[in-house]
């Protein structure tokens, strides 16, 4: 008994001391290997008497099983902790900046012209598009701008040869269109256009956004209505002010300057107006049977608002210093 | 069209500030472009004249002066102007008078009685910079001898006046005149217009000069008359200088100013020949083909059959309706003036000013439409100015007259009204609106007559229908939308409501065929480049030299020699963009730019839409654990993979004038060429002081974007047997000969077969390279036994073979 009691004692003892798995399990066998000494005390049952024998063997099952126990929590205890030793020595600094090839981002021109086409979209505008070295015909003539009429020079055209330009404004687009499909039409048309000044507010090259819409009853009034929902959306305000003012466009009839309410003045950020007679004529749409109306928005314009740019010309300097502002 | 405010309001003066007139003029389509007072304010500034000038006793360079201010006692100045003196008439800021800021003085100046060393001192005699009427000044402003004593300056000068400047738009011609502005404001305001003061002159003179009109199309009214022993050096008096330079005119000469200033009243352009110059008499008439004119402006100009002229029987005197000619014109000795009031059609003048790079007030006019009704009234009104001035004696009018342009009625129904503005305005509202704008009209239903007053009496019920004939100032009325503008002007678009559209609702086509661009851009952002938009027009140079393109699309007027022709292709822009960036020490760039470029085929321009990209610098931005390694041809290639994925695309070395000929391709999609890689050719590199190679590509858009929609198949069950082939081939052997041998050997159960590895080095021979294949083996029914995969890698042994290739183990 008391033999049995002192082994386990010794075990338990001998297992806590131990800091080593390998070690742990050399210890083991002097206990519960063929040489242990627990298993000499097994052996040594069949020298007692039958009656002795169970009552023997039930104690020395229960202390071996207690050293096994103990063998097997000291054993987790050691892999606990190798492993923590192992977590801790695989520690990183997790504040080191992590690596890839980084990304890059879009120029804020695109970045207003998807937002400018995703507004248009929910409203089932269809997007088209043309040519940018336009036929003068279509630049002007079929937008009701005869040859010599005053309206040419408004528009500081750059010319190809007598036939061509490049297009002036996205209005040809509109003819391009209606030419090619029937009414009821709603479609934007974004691009490039040129004219021929350069300073801090002019560009040879900049972005304008054409917007048509012919149906049979549509108004100055629904013109009103949909190029202020556009802006308000656009800059995110529900009270921006949006006015329109009396102007001449030779291809819509009545025409109208629009202008926004910004810093406390008016800022002109497009043209717009009902598509004149003569222009429905030159693509045989019955002007009388259908109304529509056009207006044109300058796609720098409305960036410069938007993201604060001063000065027209940074668009175009491809400055990555710049251009990564806008990621 | 820059006008003063007095002027303006001497013909109709409604009771409102400059700022709302402006408003409201602005409102009306009249753009105020600039609306600004004619001189700072100051207060107590008299005309004075200098009566005694004494050398100061303490100071050599200042004068104790008595000056006259109107009153009893003279005053004692102090002046250290240089050209202070007995006699001169000065403005004088007297005691309490306070000065506006100017560059010296930036809260303005009070004049104070002072002792200016040890005199005293009673107001200050100024400069017109003082006064802030002028950026520099020398010494005092002398004003003229006649200029009334005491009087207060802004009196005298008429300084409290505003100067507006109009940006007409092309359709508003009539408002090139003060009369026209005038109408214009009445109608808006409803304020009284005052009648022109026209006192139509007796003619003196039987005398006449033979007018004829050859082009009678091109001129359907001429009007002209004699004035005999005009005072051609009379002064020009000073209100009428003062409207004029307020216009932004110069004074030139008595008449000359007065032909200006008929055209700025009344919108009507005049002209004034002296008749010692004129042979025989007066023909309007096309130029003959080669016949030359020498213009006031001294430019001298070739004419033709186009050009529609003034001559007498001996020559060109003017280009009609543009500019006078030089010999013809009035000078101040002139006697006899035959002065010409005519209505030149729009569409003889317009474009021909512009064709000799003329933009004058006159042509202004004409080719926008004068008002053919006042032409004969124009030279009325000039003639009594010019007697009332220059004095002498008038001749009879001499006139052509022919067919002048229809005013055609217009119908304007009230249901278009409502459908176009998408407002009701009712019958009487617009007859009030018509009645406002001096517009002619019937109505065919009886209308209340006066009109009642807006919101009184009975309305007229139903939809009436107007007719209504334009006047004869109005050029930009011909059509029904045309007068439903004026009346929506009129009413103010601000009183139209914004609503949004009733329409049926249907669903936009969305093809899956087509990627959006949007998808193309994000990847390229993702893949690290930043998205450029550059010029479509370049330097002629770059796309010599980089695009070998020595047909490119040329403007006719660049904006700049170096922006003179349409890019063929994105590369100029990018490689621009480079540089620009590595000049600000950036070390590591990538850029991408999506648009147009042009290039003319057989008399079309061809228009692609392409996507291009340039990398220069380490593959990843320079960071911890990572070795920098130089972008390469492969690293963007893959970027171009990845973009056309699950399109294949083909590359096939090439050789373009920008890219380094041993390291560029051209890139095929579906058998088609559809664009171009490579590294940048080191002799440009160089040149653009680059110490990396740049490597690009460009891509036709239309291949990239198209797409097809996923058919699904169904995934085999068995796993594919993997196998490794490395061969040792001649360098010159390219990876696609062998693929396309092995693909087209058409060897079973070959699924894939990928490279994944080139060896050069220790164990290759020289010239020699190892490449190491991945082949996978698939059956879709069963599992492959070991004779059937060393059958098929046999077979494509064999192919190799067959290219030279030998088998490494």
């Amino acid at each position: 008994m008391e033999e049995l009691q002192n082994i386990l004692d010794q075990a338990l003892q001998q297992f806590a001391a131990i800091g080593d798995e390998a070690e742990l399990e050399q210890v083991k066998a002097k206990y519960l290997g063929k040489e242990g000494s627990l298993t000499a005390l097994l052996k040594g049952l069949g020298k007692l008497s039958a009656e002795e024998r169970p009552a023997a063997g039930a104690r020395i099952n229960q202390v071996k099983q207690s050293i096994e126990a103990a063998l097997q929590q000291r054993r987790d205890a050691l892999q606990q902790n190798r492993l923590s030793q192992k977590l801790a020595a695989e520690a990183l600094d997790v504040t080191l900046p992590g690596r890839g090839l980084g990304t890059g981002g879009l120029h804020p021109v695109t970045r207003t012209l998807e937002r400018i086409e995703q507004l248009f979209h929910s409203l089932g505008f269809a997007t088209a598009s043309g040519p940018e070295i336009e036929r003068d015909f279509y630049n002007f003539t079929a937008l009701n701008i005869p040859e010599n009429h005053p309206a040419r020079a408004m528009h500081d055209t750059f010319y190809i040869d007598p036939q061509h330009v490049l297009r002036t404004h996205t209005s040809p687009v509109q003819i391009r269109y209606m030419e090619a499909h029937q009414p009821p039409l709603k479609i934007i048309s974004p691009g490039r256009v040129y004219r021929f000044d350069s300073d801090a507010t002019h560009s040879p090259m900049f972005h304008q956004v054409e917007g048509l819409w012919v149906d049979e009853e549509i108004s100055f009034a629904n013109l009103k209505g949909v190029v202020q929902d556009f802006l308000q959306r656009f800059f995110e305000q529900d009270d921006l002010q949006v006015r329109f003012r009396p102007s001449f466009f030779p291809f819509t009839e009545p025409s109208a300057e629009m202008d926004m309410s910004w810093n406390g003045g008016w800022l002109e950020i497009g043209g717009c107006g009902m598509v004149h007679p003569n222009v429905l004529k030159h693509v045989n749409i019955d002007s009388e049977k259908y109304l529509g109306f056009a207006f044109g928005l300058g796609v720098e314009r409305l960036a410069m608002l938007r993201y604060g740019v001063n000065d027209l010309r940074q668009f175009y300097e491809s400055d990555l210093r710049f251009l990564k502002q806008f990621n | 069209m820059k006008f003063s405010e007095n002027w303006l309001r001497t013909w109709v003066n409604p009771e409102m500030p400059s700022e709302a007139l402006g408003h409201l003029l602005t409102m009306a389509g009249l753009e105020v472009e600039a609306l600004e007072a004619v001189a700072p304010a100051f207060n107590n500034v008299v005309v004075a004249e200098v009566l005694e000038v004494v050398k100061h006793p303490n100071a050599d360079r200042l004068n104790v002066c008595q000056v006259n201010v109107g009153e009893a006692q003279p005053l004692t100045i102090v002046c250290g102007a240089a050209n202070v003196a007995v006699g001169v008439k000065v403005p004088c800021a007297r005691i309490g008078a306070l000065l506006p800021p100017n560059s010296e003085n930036e809260k303005g100046f009070a004049i104070k009685q002072a002792k200016v060393r040890n005199v005293e001192s009673f107001g200050m005699l100024c400069s017109a910079k003082e006064l802030g009427l002028a950026e520099e000044s020398q010494g005092l402003w002398l004003l003229p001898s006649d200029a009334p004593v005491g009087k207060t300056l802004r009196e005298y000068l008429e300084l409290d006046d505003k100067l507006f400047t109009l940006k007409l738009t092309p359709n508003r011609s009539d408002c090139s005149g003060m009369l026209g502005i005038a109408r214009e404001v009445a109608a808006l305001t409803g304020s009284a217009l005052k009648p022109l003061d026209l006192q139509i002159q007796p003619v003196i003179l039987s005398e006449q000069l033979p007018v004829h009109v050859a082009d009678a199309q091109a001129c359907p009214l001429y009007c002209g008359r004699l004035v005999r022993g005009v005072n051609a050096a009379a002064p020009t008096p000073a209100w009428m200088l003062r409207r004029l330079e307020r216009s932004g005119l110069r004074g030139i000469s008595a008449v000359v100013d007065i032909t200006n200033y008929v055209m700025l009243e009344m919108g009507q352009p005049l002209h004034a020949f002296d008749l010692a110059q004129l042979t025989g008499g007066i023909t309007v008439r096309r130029a003959r083909n080669g016949e030359a004119l020498t213009l006031l402006n001294e430019q001298a100009v070739k004419l033709d059959e186009e050009v529609l002229v003034i001559a007498d029987d001996a020559r060109v005197l003017a280009l009609a309706g543009i500019m006078g000619g030089q010999g013809s014109g009035v000078e101040t000795t002139t006697q006899d003036v035959f002065v010409e009031s005519a209505f030149f059609h729009p569409d003889a003048i317009a474009g021909k000013a512009r064709r000799f790079g003329l933009a004058t007030d006159s042509s202004f006019r004409f080719e926008r439409g004068v008002d053919f009704a006042a032409t004969r009234q124009a030279l009325e009104r000039a003639t009594q100015l010019l007697l009332e001035i220059c004095g002498g004696s008038a001749g009879a009018i001499s006139e052509v007259r022919n067919q002048l342009p229809e005013r055609v009625a217009i119908t304007l129904r009230r249901s278009r009204v409502a459908r176009v503005l998408g407002i009701a305005l009712d019958n009487i509202q617009i007859a009030d609106l018509l009645t406002r704008l001096q517009f002619e009209f019937t109505a065919n239903s009886p209308l209340p007559n006066p009109l009642p007053q807006a919101g009184e009496g009975a309305n007229v019920k139903g939809d009436v229908d107007f007719c209504v004939t334009p006047p004869s100032f109005r050029f930009d009325l011909s059509i029904e939308a045309d007068l439903i503008e004026e009346l929506a002007r009129l009413h103010g678009y601000d009183n139209i409501p914004a609503l949004a559209p009733q329409a049926a609702l249907t669903i936009l086509p969305y093809s899956e065929l087509q990627r959006p661009l949007a998808r193309i851009q994000q990847m390229l952002v993702a893949r690290g480049y930043q998205e450029i938009v550059s010029y479509a027009f370049v330097d002629e140079q770059v796309e010599r030299e980089l695009c070998g393109n020595d047909k490119a699309v040329a403007l006719q007027n660049p904006i700049a020699s170096n922006l003179a022709v349409m890019r063929s292709s994105l590369i100029g822009g990018l490689v621009g963009a480079l540089r620009f960036n590595l000049n600000r020490n950036q070390a590591r760039v990538r850029l991408f730019e999506a648009g147009a470029c042009f290039a003319r085929v057989n008399d079309e321009y061809v228009q692609s839409q392409r996507l291009s990209g340039l990398a220069y610098g380490a593959t990843q931005p320079e960071q911890w654990g990572t070795a920098a390694k130089p972008v390469d041809f492969y690293d963007v290639k893959a970027d171009v993979e990845a973009l056309f994925a699950p399109q294949v695309l083909r590359f096939v070395a090439a050789v373009h004038p920008a890219l380094h000929p041993g390291r560029s391709a051209q890139i095929f999609c579906g058998g088609q060429m559809i664009g171009w890689i490579g590294e940048l050719h080191p002799q440009w590199q160089q040149q653009y002081d680059m110490v990396q190679a740049a490597v690009w590509f460009e891509v036709e858009l239309g291949a990239l974007l198209q797409t097809a929609v996923p058919r699904m198949s169904e995934i085999a069950k068995f796993l594919p047997v993997r196998r490794d082939l490395a061969v040792l081939v001649d360098e010159a052997v390219t990876l696609q000969t062998l693929l396309d041998a092995m693909q087209q050997a058409d060897v079973p159960y070959v699924q894939e077969i990928a490279l994944f590895d080139v060896y050069r080095g220790k164990g290759v021979e020289q010239g020699k390279k190892s490449l190491a294949f991945r082949v996978l083996l698939q059956d879709t029914k069963k599992t492959l036994t070991d004779s059937e995969i060393e059958s098929s890698i046999a077979l494509l042994v064999d192919v190799m073979q067959q290219h030279g290739a030998q088998m490494r183990m």
